[in-house]
């Protein structure tokens, strides 16, 4: 097991050697000019000199191949660059907000594992059933809807005509502090909305194992030997119908991070995801790019531990991988 | 790492390989319901199915038509400005009542649903043909260049799709078509498998042997008889493309990353409403939502039934 992690770990090098080229590869096809990034609104009226200067400062003018491998090396060491609207370092900016992210994400997570699960079986226990084209309805519907329209209806519902649950941001207006009870109230929102955007996956999943297993032999012969329907359904269906979808739950993480891209965004929250699509709209470069890394990074853990899990779960599967 | 299948058994049914970083293309949920529940509701399951694959080809086609009729045989202009009547709420005279400029929200729907399903359209076929390309030389070409490809897919496939397209659009400008590439940038990459897949399964025909003792070249081998073979998984995958990219563009717009902000595209509109819903106005916000998930949900059903005309053995209970 350990030596499948280090084997994984050791072929995340290269995948991430070559994410971090492509990225430098499309910054240099694209119209972005790092001089004018940098320079930002003091650079207006600024002559052509003064850029070709800047660029010869910032190392702009070299091919990308060689700006590429400064960026690697320089990575390795920590330093990741400074970001140009932030003016800040970029793994300042990434140490400040992660923890808020990852909250948001392992709180929203961890409701959709339950609903989602809870849903699933309801829905596989008869299927065809009424209940079961409800909620398969409502998953579809769910799945087509953009997270961030669901995001908005949330606080015009919750937030604006009931007034139960904050709007958006972190903490209340006026307060400098972020103290446990109000991140609590004002996580409520983004949580549930990122966790409905990944609940019909779940349900749909959790139903089809649960519904499969229940056909399967054991069900059967535990049906035979007269155990109570509750016992069967929990003990014996969702124990075999849920182990193939808590080893796919890792590679629910790039799903979790477009989520996260809009709710984020939608909620004020101040996290990483929020701080992508700033990046994005100002053509922050040094800390989109490092972004990006570290989102390609957390699929590739996200996989790892499914795999793992697949090897947990399953004794049938080795670690061999 | 598991090998990516380069056998003709890993064809039909992606594995499971979570270390492509990709949730498999066919989940369990669309395979087989199971005998016994076939058994119980064979003949009513039927019959909702073929209701449902009725009701998805109606509604796109209502859809299709509105797009296109609509802009034609309504002469009002979808951008002109009433401030006299802004943020109506639904009425007779404007169903979908107006936005915050006074603009009926009812055309500008149509409007933003007629340039989202353009988008949408072509950024689909857009990442279907680099994905039958890129699929189909791996596929027939073999060997190292196969491996190269599929290796070059999965580490694609690590980096989150809207990340890529959110990267994409800031270094060349929001614009219609950096949208468009970056939605078939992201995109290509399971039609690049199930293509590889079909073309591995149909290299082992017997027609592809006798074509080979025929002396045809490879090439001669992979456009006549290799490609018309994928051509209909292709275009299912390019079907079932549309309504995710349709959802891509209107995350983008959604971000201020995607069509420019006059443009009446459903997530500009959803953007454009964020001020007038924290006032408590509601119906800037729902309808243009509403216009994306019908659409969606119409298309992937239709696409449902193709693809279990298709693939038969993989009956799919659901649709998208």
């Amino acid at each position: 097991m350990a030596r499948m992690a280090g084997r994984r770990l050791l072929l995340a090098v290269p995948v991430l050697a070559v994410v971090t080229f492509g990225v430098f590869a499309i910054a240099a096809a694209s119209p972005f000019d790092p001089a004018k990034a940098y320079a930002g609104s003091a650079g207006l009226g600024a002559g052509q000199d003064v850029f070709d200067q800047l660029r010869e400062n910032l190392g702009a003018d070299r091919p990308f191949v060689a700006r590429w491998w400064d960026w690697v090396t320089s990575a390795v060491t920590g330093d990741l660059g400074d970001s140009s609207t932030l003016r800040q370092p970029v793994a300042d900016v990434i140490g400040e907000r992660i923890g808020w992210s990852v909250l948001l994400c392992a709180v929203a997570f961890a409701l959709a594992v339950t609903v989602g699960t809870a849903l699933g079986v309801l829905a596989a226990r008869r299927r065809g059933g009424l209940l079961d084209r409800i909620v398969t309805s409502l998953s579809y519907t769910l799945e087509a809807a953009p997270p961030f329209w669901l995001g908005l209806l949330a606080i015009w519902f919750f937030a604006l005509k009931l007034g139960a649950l904050p709007a958006g941001g972190l903490t209340d207006t006026g307060s400098d502090v972020a103290t446990a009870g109000q991140v609590a109230s004002h996580v409520v929102l983004p949580a549930v909305v990122l966790a409905v955007s990944q609940l019909p996956w779940f349900v749909l999943y959790v139903r089809q194992g649960v519904g499969d297993a229940l056909e399967e032999d054991p069900v059967r012969g535990a049906r035979a030997r007269g155990l109570r329907e509750r016992t069967v359904l929990l003990g014996h269906a969702l124990r075999s119908g849920l182990l193939p979808v808590l080893t796919l739950v890792g590679s629910r993480v790039p799903e979790l991070i477009t989520g996260a891209l809009l709710v984020e965004t939608v909620f004020s929250w101040p996290g990483i995801a929020a701080a992508t699509v700033q990046a994005a709209t100002s053509v922050d470069f040094p800390l989109l790019a490092a972004l990006t890394v570290l989102a390609t990074a957390a699929v590739l853990v996200g996989n790892l531990l499914s795999d793992l899990l697949y090897g947990l779960a399953d004794p049938r599967v080795g670690f061999d991988g | 790492m598991a090998e990516t299948g380069s056998t003709p058994e890993g064809a039909t049914k992606p594995p499971p390989d979570a270390a492509t970083g990709s949730v498999p293309e066919v989940p369990t949920v669309w395979r087989s319901p199971g005998a016994g529940t076939r058994a119980r509701g064979g003949a009513a399951r039927r019959g909702t199915r073929a209701l449902r694959t009725r009701t998805s080809a109606v509604l796109v086609a209502v859809v299709v038509l509105t797009v296109l009729a609509v802009p034609a045989l309504v002469p009002l202009d979808e951008q002109a400005v009433d401030l006299g009547s802004k943020l109506l709420p639904p009425s007779w005279s404007h169903p979908f009542g107006t936005d915050e400029v006074g603009r009926d929200l009812l055309l500008r729907c149509v409007y933003g649903l007629r340039i989202s399903l353009l988008v949408g359209v072509v950024a689909g076929l857009a990442a279907t043909v680099v994905g039958t390309v890129v699929g189909a030389l791996a596929g027939a070409l073999g060997g190292w260049a196969d491996r190269v490809v599929m290796r070059l897919v999965d580490v694609f496939s690590s980096v989150p799709h809207l990340l890529l397209g959110v990267f994409i659009v800031a270094m060349f400008r929001p614009g219609l078509w950096p949208v468009v590439a970056s939605v078939a940038l992201t995109h290509w990459l399971s039609t690049a498998r199930i293509v590889r897949a079909e073309v591995l399964s149909l290299r082992s025909r017997p027609y592809i042997d006798a074509a080979i003792s025929g002396g045809s070249s490879r090439l001669r081998i992979t456009v006549r008889h290799l490609l018309p073979g994928v051509l209909p998984q292709a275009g299912l995958a390019a079907v079932l493309m549309i309504p995710h990219a349709i959802w891509h563009e209107s995350a983008l717009s959604f971000l201020g990353l995607g069509l420019p902000t006059h443009e009446a595209s459903l997530g500009n509109m959803v953007q454009a409403a964020r001020g007038s819903l924290l006032a408590g106005d509601w119906w800037p916000t729902l309808f243009p939502g509403l216009f994306i998930i019908i659409p969606t949900l119409a298309i992937a059903g239709l696409a449902g039934a193709w693809r279990e005309r298709l693939n038969p053995r993989r009956r799919s209970e659901l649709m998208l």
